[in-house]
C-alpha cells in the first residue's frame, strides 16, 4: 500500500483529508509477538508528535506507541478491545489504532515512504 | 508432537503423578473439614447487615483437603528437591531450625499491640537482629519494617527524599544503571522522581564518566546494585560514591546480591547511604512460592533521623517501641511503611540462620558462593558465551551467542533444562545482554551437584549446536503440564473459577 | 558447618579448575581498603542446640496470647488454625519453592493461587482478586494509588473509622505524589458524614468495615455518593472472618476491597508476616497491582495455570508499572486457602456466628456490670469507655495475667477524648472463664 508514511518508531500513517489513521507496522508486530492488549487514548485527547499516544502489550513486553503527528484524537479502534490479535493479523488494515485530526500537515514531510521504511526496518532486524 | 511416554491411563494419572481438580469441583453442601460447636442463639447486633445468600465456598473433609494440597505440592519444583541456579534470587537451602524457632509460641502467638512489658523477648530479638545487620553492613542504623526487597527500596528512597526536603533541596531525578532490576525505576516513580538510565562499559560496570556527566544538583539519588546484576563487583564504587556525594545526592544500594560479600565487605565502607537487604535471599528465610519476604534497610548517619516508624529502643526499663513521631526524640520519621512492626516471623528465621553460621560461617558462606559461581564460569565458558570476563562474584552471566544459528532460544534451552531435572537459571535479565542466562549456584550446592549441572548444560549446548532444535522446541515433555498458552491467558484472562459451563473453553 | 557441603578438598580442586591461587584472589575487584581480612565482631558459629537455647530464652520472656485470657484485636484477631494447615505449608515443595515464573514446574503454586483468588473474590463479593499483597495496610495504600490511576484524579478521603496504621501507611505511600489526603477525625460515635467530603478532585473514599471501633454500617449510601461524583469506594477490612456473617462489600457497591487476610490460616506473629487481600471489579483488572494467576491450556490441551497480565508489573513496565511489588505473601496466602478450604461454606459461617455470639454475650455482661460499650453494632470487637485512662488499666491487668485489649491511645496517643477507650475483641478462642475474669477485673477499674 503505497499511500502509507512511516515513522522511525514503526508507526504508519494513512492520510484522508485532514484525518490521519495510525497503526504499527508489520515489522513492529512481528517484533512484539502475540499482541494481548492495546491501551488506546481517549477520543478528544490532544497529542503531540513523538509524544505518548497508546500502549501495545504482548505477553512479555509493553511498548509505547507514539503519535507520529500532532492533533486531536477523533476516533479509536474499538475492535481491538475484544480482538487484539487484529494487530498481528492485519497491522496496516483492520489493526489500526486511532485517527488523528492533523494540526500541522507539514509534519508528514519528514516521514518515510514504504520503500524507505522497509530498508530502515531491515537494518534494524 | 513428542510425548514423555505414550502410555495413556484411564485416570490420566501417571504413577505418582496425580491429576487434581480445583477444590470448587469437589464441593458437597454441608460438608466441612472443621468441627465447630453450635453457637449460642443471640440477637444479632450486626445492624441489619446480616449476610443473605450463599458465599459459594466448597465443602470438603479434612482427608480431602490434605490430599488436595499434597497433590498440588507434588507438582512443584523446590530447593528441597533440586538445584535452582536463579541469578539474583539466592536460592540457598532453607534450614528447618528456622521454622522450629519461628513457631515457638513465645514468638508466633504474640499480638503486636500487647503491653511492651509482656513482649520484651520479642523486642530483644528484633534489637539483636538489628545489631547483627548493622555490624555486618557497617552502618549505624537499620529500618526493620519493610516487608520485602521492593518495599525496602521504597523505604530507602523515601528516606533520602525526606532528608533532601528537610534541607530545602528537593530534587527531581534518580539515576539507575541500564542493567537495573525493574523494581528500581518502579520505586523511583512512586517517589515522584524521573528516572534516567546510565549505560555500562564494555566491562559490564557502570560507566563512571557517564555517571559523572549525569550528576548535577537535580539528582536526588543514584541507585546501584552491588555486586551488580551482571554478577560483577563495581570496582569503581568508591569513586561513584564520591561523585554522588559531591553532587549532593544520596547513594542507594540494592542489596539483592549481598550474598557475595557478607562478612568480607561492608556497604558502610563503600560510601553507601541506604541499602535494603533481602532476608529471603541472603539470610535463608524461605521463598514460600512467592513470599513472605522481609526487606530491612540500613541507613547512614545522614539518613538516620528520617527512618520510618516504628523502631525498637533500649532504655533503663527495657526495650520500647517508638511508634509515633511525638515519641521520636527529635527524629523526623517520614511515615510508616505498613501496619505494626515488620516481618517478625522472618526476623526469627534470619537470626537463627545468622547465629548458626556465626561471623566465621557467614564469611565462609560468601566465599563458597563466589567459589561455586567461578567454578561454573570456568567449567561452562568453553561452550557457552560468557558475557564479561571473570572473576565473577556469586553469579555468572552468559548471553545467547552460543546458540546463534541453532534456532534454539534461551527460553527453549531453559525448557530443556526442566526435563533434565533442573529449574532454569534467570533468563532475559539483565536486559543489557541478548538472551541473558544468569546463574547463581549459592554456597549450599555440593561439588557433586555442580558437576552434574555442568555436564548437563554442556550436553544441552552440544545438542543445540548439533541441530536438534525440534527437541528443544517441544520441551518440556516430562512435567505435569507442558508449555502453556500465555497469549490466551493474557488476551482473555480467566482469573477465578466460576460455576459456569463456558469457563474452560475460553482459552484457545 | 552443617549448611556448607564443600569440603576443603573440594575447594582446593575447584580453585585448580578455575586456575585461581586462592578464594581471596576471586575478590580482586574489591578495593583493598574495603576488603576485610578478618570476620566481623560477632559470635562464632553455633550448633542447633545452642541456637535453640538462646532463642527459646528470648521467647520465654514473652507472654503468649494462648497462655492467658486474651482480648486484643485492633487489626489482628486471634483464631484457631487447624493442625493440618501448618503441616501442609511446611511441605518442602511449598515452603522452598520459588515464584511460579516457570509454570511447567509450578502448577501446585499456580493452582492454589487461582483457588485463593477465587475464595477472596467470593467472600468479598467482588469480581477478581490478586495473589496477595504484603498486608492490609499496604493493600489499602495501593488501592488509593489504583483509584488515582482509574479516575485520573489525585485526592483521597480517609474515614475516621480507619485503623490509624492504615491511615499512616496510605499517607506515607502518597506522600511524594501530588495528592491531597483528607483525614476525618476519629469517628468514635459513628456519626461521620463522609459523603460530604467528596469533591471534584476525589479519586476515592476509603472506609473500614467493621470500623476500628467495631461498628458495622451500610456502605451502599456511601458507594452511591462516590459513584455520583465519579469517585471510587475502597472498603478496608481488618477482620475477614466477619464475611461469614456480614453482607459483603461487593454487595454494597465497593469498587476495591483491601483487606487483611491473616485471621484465616496464619498466627499473630507479633505483626508479620501478614497477607493483604486485594479485590476489584472486572473492568479495573488491568489497573490492579500485584501478581495474578490465570487459567489456560497447555500444548496437549490440558488445563493449567500461569502468571498473567504481567506487563502491568515492575519487571516489564518498570517506571510505568502499577506497583513496584515483586515478592508478596505466597505462603501466608496458601495457609489462608487451606484453612478456608477446611472450613468450607458451613464452617466459615459457623465460625463467624460463634465469634459474633460470644461478643454479644460479653457485651451483655459488660452492660450488666455497668461497663459502657460505645458501639451499638459490631461483629467481634467492642469499644469500651472506662472511667479512667485505659492504658494503665491494661498494664495492671497484664501484671495480673489478663491481656485485656488495646487502648485506643496506643494507636492515637495524645488525644484526651480517646484516652479512656479500650478495644476488646472476642473470638472463638475466648472461654466463659476468660470473660468472667475480664469482667470482674474491668468492673474494679470502671
Amino acid at each position: 500500500m503505497s499511500d502509507l508514511k512511516f515513522s522511525k518508531e514503526h508507526e504508519w500513517v494513512r492520510l484522508e483529508g485532514d484525518i490521519a489513521t495510525v497503526g504499527i507496522s508489520h515489522f513492529a508486530q512481528e517484533q512484539l509477538g502475540d499482541v494481548v492488549f492495546v491501551e488506546l487514548p481517549d477520543v478528544g485527547k490532544q497529542v503531540v508528535k513523538d509524544g505518548d499516544a497508546a500502549v501495545v502489550e504482548s505477553v512479555k513486553a509493553a511498548s509505547e506507541v507514539y503519535a507520529p503527528v500532532s492533533g486531536e484524537i477523533v476516533e479509536v479502534n474499538g475492535e481491538l478491545e475484544d480482538d487484539p490479535e487484529l494487530v498481528n493479523k492485519s497491522p496496516t488494515g483492520e489493526g489500526w489504532f486511532m485517527k488523528i485530526r492533523l494540526s500541522d500537515a507539514s509534519e508528514l514531510d519528514g516521514m518515510m515512504d514504504e520503500a524507505a521504511y522497509n530498508d530502515f526496518a531491515a537494518s534494524q532486524g | 508432537m513428542m510425548e514423555g511416554d505414550s502410555t495413556d491411563t484411564f485416570t490420566g494419572n501417571r504413577g505418582l503423578r496425580l491429576e487434581e481438580p480445583l477444590i470448587f469441583e469437589q464441593d458437597a453442601p454441608g460438608r466441612s473439614g472443621v468441627d465447630l460447636p453450635e453457637p449460642l442463639p443471640v440477637q444479632s447486633r450486626l445492624g441489619g447487615l446480616d449476610r443473605e445468600g450463599a458465599i459459594g465456598l466448597p465443602g470438603l473433609s479434612e482427608p480431602q483437603v490434605v490430599r488436595h494440597y499434597t497433590r498440588l505440592s507434588q507438582k512443584n519444583y523446590a530447593i528441597d528437591a533440586g538445584f535452582y541456579p536463579l541469578g539474583s534470587c539466592t536460592m540457598k537451602h532453607n534450614p528447618r531450625l528456622n521454622e522450629k524457632m519461628a513457631r515457638l509460641p513465645g514468638f508466633s502467638d504474640l499480638h503486636p499491640l500487647q503491653p511492651e512489658a509482656t513482649v520484651q523477648g520479642a523486642l530483644r530479638l528484633i534489637d539483636t537482629l538489628a545489631h547483627w545487620i548493622k555490624t555486618l553492613t557497617g552502618m549505624p542504623a537499620v529500618a526493620m519494617s519493610p516487608a520485602a526487597g521492593a518495599h525496602g527500596e521504597l523505604c530507602g528512597l523515601m528516606t533520602a527524599r525526606a532528608a533532601l526536603e528537610a534541607r530545602g533541596d528537593a530534587r527531581k531525578r534518580v539515576l539507575v544503571p541500564d542493567s537495573a532490576h525493574g523494581t528500581n525505576p518502579a520505586t523511583a516513580a512512586i517517589c515522584g522522581y524521573e528516572v534516567e538510565a546510565i549505560p555500562l562499559t564494555s566491562r559490564g560496570r557502570v560507566d563512571l564518566s557517564a555517571l559523572k556527566a549525569a550528576l548535577n544538583d537535580d539528582v536526588a539519588a543514584f541507585m546501584l546494585t552491588n555486586p551488580n546484576t551482571c554478577g560483577l563487583f563495581e570496582d569503581e564504587i568508591l569513586e561513584q560514591a564520591h561523585a554522588v556525594h559531591d553532587a549532593g545526592g544520596f547513594f542507594y544500594c540494592d542489596g539483592a546480591n549481598f550474598n557475595a560479600i557478607v562478612g568480607r565487605v561492608r556497604p558502610g565502607d563503600l560510601g553507601i547511604d541506604c541499602m535494603h537487604l533481602n532476608l529471603h535471599k541472603t539470610f535463608s528465610t524461605p521463598h514460600g512460592g512467592g513470599g513472605p519476604g522481609s526487606g530491612p534497610v540500613v541507613l547512614s548517619e545522614a539518613l538516620v533521623d528520617y527512618a520510618p516508624l516504628p523502631w525498637v529502643v533500649h532504655g533503663d526499663e527495657g526495650f520500647r517501641l517508638v511508634e509515633h513521631e511525638g515519641d521520636a526524640a527529635g527524629a523526623a520519621p517520614y511515615g510508616r511503611m505498613k501496619a505494626f512492626h515488620g516481618q517478625m516471623g522472618m526476623f526469627v528465621r534470619a537470626l537463627a540462620y545468622m547465629m548458626s553460621h556465626g561471623s566465621d560461617g557467614l564469611r565462609q558462606a560468601s566465599s563458597d558462593a563466589v567459589l561455586n559461581a567461578n567454578y561454573l564460569l570456568a567449567s561452562l565458558s568453553k561452550e557457552l558465551s560468557l558475557a564479561y570476563d571473570g572473576p565473577c562474584m556469586h553469579e555468572v552471566l552468559f548471553d545467547d551467542g552460543f546458540l546463534k544459528g541453532t534456532d534454539v532460544t534461551t527460553l527453549d534451552f531453559a525448557k530443556a533444562m526442566i526435563d533434565e531435572g533442573f529449574h532454569p537459571m534467570t533468563m532475559y535479565f539483565p536486559l543489557v545482554v541478548h538472551g541473558a542466562l544468569l546463574m547463581e549456584p549459592t554456597e549450599t550446592e555440593s561439588r557433586e551437584s555442580l558437576d552434574q549441572f555442568v555436564e548437563t548444560i554442556l550436553h544441552l549446548a552440544k545438542r543445540a549446536r548439533a541441530g536438534d532444535a525440534q527437541a528443544f522446541h517441544d520441551a518440556p515433555v516430562h512435567t505435569p503440564r507442558r508449555r502453556l498458552d500465555e497469549t490466551a491467558a493474557a488476551r482473555r484472562p480467566i482469573l477465578r473459577w466460576r460455576p459456569d459451563p463456558v469457563q474452560g473453553e475460553a482459552a484457545e | 558447618m552443617r549448611y556448607l557441603p564443600l569440603t576443603d578438598a573440594d575447594r582446593h580442586d575447584m580453585l585448580g579448575v578455575i586456575g585461581a591461587p586462592s578464594v581471596d584472589s576471586l575478590f580482586s575487584d574489591v578495593p583493598d581498603s574495603v576488603h576485610l581480612s578478618e570476620p566481623v565482631d560477632l559470635p562464632a558459629h553455633q550448633g542447633e542446640l545452642e541456637v535453640e537455647r538462646a532463642l527459646t530464652a528470648m521467647a520465654a520472656e514473652n507472654i503468649s496470647a494462648g497462655s492467658v485470657p486474651f482480648f486484643l484485636g485492633a487489626g489482628a484477631y486471634r483464631h484457631h488454625v487447624p493442625a493440618s494447615v501448618d503441616h501442609l505449608i511446611q511441605r518442602g515443595e511449598f515452603l522452598t519453592s520459588y515464584t511460579p515464573y516457570q509454570p511447567e514446574v509450578s502448577q501446585g503454586t499456580l493452582q492454589y493461587l487461582f483457588e485463593f483468588q477465587t475464595q477472596v473474590a467470593l467472600i468479598t463479593g467482588m469480581d477478581v482478586a490478586n495473589a496477595s499483597m504484603y498486608d492490609g495496610a499496604t493493600s489499602c495504600a495501593e488501592a488509593a494509588l489504583m483509584a488515582r490511576r482509574v479516575t485520573r484524579r489525585a485526592d483521597v478521603v480517609l474515614s475516621g473509622g480507619l485503623h490509624p496504621h492504615y491511615t499512616e501507611t496510605t499517607e506515607t505511600l502518597l506522600k511524594f505524589l501530588d495528592s491531597t489526603i483528607d483525614v476525618l477525625p476519629p469517628d468514635v460515635e459513628g456519626e461521620e458524614d463522609i459523603a460530604a467530603h467528596i469533591a471534584d478532585g476525589t479519586a476515592c473514599v476509603i472506609v473500614q468495615y467493621p470500623d476500628m471501633f467495631g461498628r458495622v454500617r451500610d456502605l451502599q449510601p456511601i458507594a452511591d455518593a462516590c459513584h455520583e461524583a465519579g469517585a471510587l469506594l475502597v472498603v478496608v477490612m481488618n477482620e475477614v472472618v466477619a464475611l461469614g456473617a456480614l453482607r459483603s462489600p461487593g454487595d454494597m457497591g465497593a469498587d476495591i476491597v483491601a483487606a487483611e487476610g491473616r485471621s484465616i490460616g496464619n498466627p499473630l506473629n507479633f505483626g508479620g508476616p501478614y497477607v493483604g487481600l486485594f479485590a476489584t471489579r472486572e473492568k479495573f483488572v488491568r489497573q490492579m497491582p500485584g501478581r495474578l494467576a490465570g487459567e489456560t491450556l497447555d500444548v496437549d490441551g490440558k488445563r493449567g495455570w500461569v502468571l498473567t497480565l504481567s506487563t502491568r508489573e515492575q519487571h516489564i513496565r518498570r517506571e510505568k508499572a502499577t506497583s513496584n511489588i515483586c515478592t508478596n505473601s505466597g505462603l501466608c496466602a496458601l495457609a489462608f486457602t487451606i484453612h478456608l478450604s477446611l472450613l468450607g461454606e458451613d464452617g466459615f459461617r459457623r465460625l463467624a456466628a460463634i465469634n459474633h455470639a460470644k461478643t454479644v454475650q460479653l457485651a451483655d455482661r459488660f452492660a450488666a456490670a455497668g461497663i459502657e460499650v460505645v458501639n451499638d453494632t459490631f461483629f467481634n470487637e467492642l469499644t469500651l469507655r472506662l472511667a479512667e485512662p485505659a492504658e494503665p488499666v491494661v498494664d495492671r491487668l497484664a501484671k495480673d495475667g489478663i491481656l485485656a485489649g488495646v487502648p485506643v491511645s496506643r494507636l492515637r496517643p495524645g488525644d484526651a477524648a480517646l484516652a479512656n477507650l479500650l478495644l476488646v475483641a472476642v473470638t472463638e478462642t475466648v472461654t466463659d472463664n476468660d470473660m468472667d475474669r475480664l469482667c470482674a477485673a474491668l468492673k474494679e477499674a470502671a
